[in-house]
């Protein structure tokens, strides 16, 4: 397995910074720099960056790409125009999730670029092109062509427009993007994130990438690795591809139908949907909140008051900016209503809690 | 580089020793705190719980993961470290002067398998 190892662009300037390095989705990768909850707080009250080159971009291109992408999208692309961003999900057609991503509406004509997550790129791309079947469209894996900056917190957008010089930032709202272009290529910069906090996710080629990452250290943004962007995520409600969304969680299941245009003519996955949304559905994506410091982990069983099985913990924190013991549970749907009162098995001993709502932290996004 | 105090007995999942007559005080090494990273949580035992050696009597938590604490002999828990329950930063600061719990050994002949501390350096490095 090692052997088989990415490494991104940064890699040089995480190990010049001390990082602990661990494998992440097929890459070698930032897990910490300093601590966690450090980076996390960063991140919460200022402006912390993150490497997260190891995401994947396909450009899907062609006089069908609008219908393409409507179709293995969950999402509804028709109401987006270009410079916007949308969210949502590809799906199996029983309803299981192939992944989650994001669309970009490009300002070419019938031009998408869609951003998957790493661990998923080989199967994505390989999805994507057996669903291209007889559409008129190109799926172009981009992925190793493109470095990818996220940086977040409430001063993003004076960091990206003073150390980076990215003024175009100030106009964009969230889930909006614009193309920077100049001599030694374009950058997408992007409004968006994964923290729950204001912030920018900044696409450029591996060279501007590592220059970017150079002039915000020296300005002295705080590097954050992929363990404060989980504690971070986690927080603002945010589902992991593996542990909130897999291919036997839909986002019906998790929680996630809002993403999930059930009015579109069609979407691969939508019958299914519809199914789990008429009563199918057996289990539900909850949070759970517990009242000790002991953590519920992903895996840990969630139970009654008398033992019986009635979930799992997907992800499960001390939360760092609420300090409680929060987590997110699949849970039989019967228990799944806000107050339920619900038991967390942790080792040996067996704690209380309720349900909670998903979102733990009150996200900051510039709407 | 980890500190390792002499005159302890060493566990090779980083718990140590410290023999007090018919008590076995057990906390974890300074390895095993580094490793960890910043403790937000130990879970302890009860008093008069039996341990057995080998097996987990509690665990240290970190935003990140949990680790097991694995007993190095056995016996019956006969006094608990509270403060850690309201800090458990303490065994970040000094995982030797922090002590976790203290056991009654039932079997005093367990700590010959354990490792001494030229040993313990030698896998802590």
């Amino acid at each position: 397995m090692e052997e088989n190892l990415q490494i991104t662009p940064l890699y040089d300037c995480h190990l010049e910074l001390g990082a602990k390095m661990s494998p992440f989705a097929g890459f070698m990768m930032p897990i910490q720099y300093s601590d966690i909850t450090a980076e996390h707080l960063a991140v919460r009250n200022a402006v912390g960056m993150f490497d997260v080159s190891h995401m994947g971009e396909v450009l899907i291109t062609g006089s069908e790409a609008d219908k393409y992408v409507n179709h293995i999208f969950t999402n509804d692309i028709r109401v987006m125009t270009p410079g916007q961003v949308l969210y949502g999900m590809m799906l199996y057609p029983d309803g299981g999730t192939v992944d989650d991503l994001l669309v970009y509406k490009c300002f070419e004509p019938d031009a998408f670029f869609l951003v998957i997550n790493a661990s998923n790129i080989d199967k994505d791309v390989a999805w994507m092109k057996e669903q291209a079947q007889g559409f008129d469209v190109v799926v172009d894996n981009q992925s190793p062509k493109w470095a990818q900056l996220a940086v977040q917190g409430p001063d993003a957008e004076k960091t990206v427009i003073e150390v980076l010089g990215l003024k175009e930032a100030a106009e964009l709202s969230f889930y909006t993007f614009t193309n920077v272009d100049n001599p030694v290529g374009r950058i997408i910069l992007s409004r968006t994130g994964y923290t729950g906090e204001d912030g920018f996710e900044i696409y450029a080629t591996p060279a501007q990438t590592v220059e970017f990452w150079k002039m915000l250290l020296a300005a002295g943004v705080v590097p954050c690795g992929l363990g404060c962007r989980d504690t971070l995520r986690f927080e603002a409600g945010l589902p992991l591809y593996g542990d909130e969304l897999s291919p036997e969680i839909s986002p019906v299941m998790a929680g996630l139908g809002m993403f999930c245009k059930m009015d579109k003519d069609e979407f691969i996955g939508k019958e299914a949907l519809q199914a789990q949304k008429d009563g199918a559905l057996k289990r539900k994506l909850v949070g759970i909140e517990i009242e000790d410091r002991a953590i519920p982990r992903a895996g840990y069983p969630v139970e009654l008051e008398d033992g019986t099985e009635v979930g799992i913990v997907t992800t499960g924190y001390h939360s760092i900016s609420l300090d409680k013991s929060i987590c997110f549970a699949l849970v039989d749907k019967e228990f799944a209503a806000l107050d339920t009162p619900l038991w967390i098995r942790i080792r040996k001993r067996v704690f209380p809690g309720k349900v909670v709502k998903k979102r733990f932290y009150q996200t900051k996004y510039k709407k | 580089m980890s500190k390792v105090i002499e005159g302890l007995r060493y566990s090779e999942s980083h718990e140590w020793v410290k023999v007090e007559g018919g008590l076995a005080v057990v906390g974890v090494s300074d390895f095993a705190q580094k490793e960890m990273g910043n403790i937000t949580y130990v879970d302890l035992p009860d008093v008069d719980d039996e341990v057995t050696a080998g097996e987990d009597f509690g665990a240290l938590e970190s935003v990140k993961a949990a680790s097991d604490l694995i007993a190095p002999v056995s016996g019956r828990v006969v006094e608990v470290n509270e403060a850690l329950e309201d800090e458990p930063e303490l065994v970040n600061q000094d995982a030797y002067a922090n002590w976790i719990i203290k056991v009654e050994m039932s079997d005093p002949s367990e700590l010959d398998a354990l490792l001494d501390a030229e040993a313990y350096k030698k896998i802590s490095d």
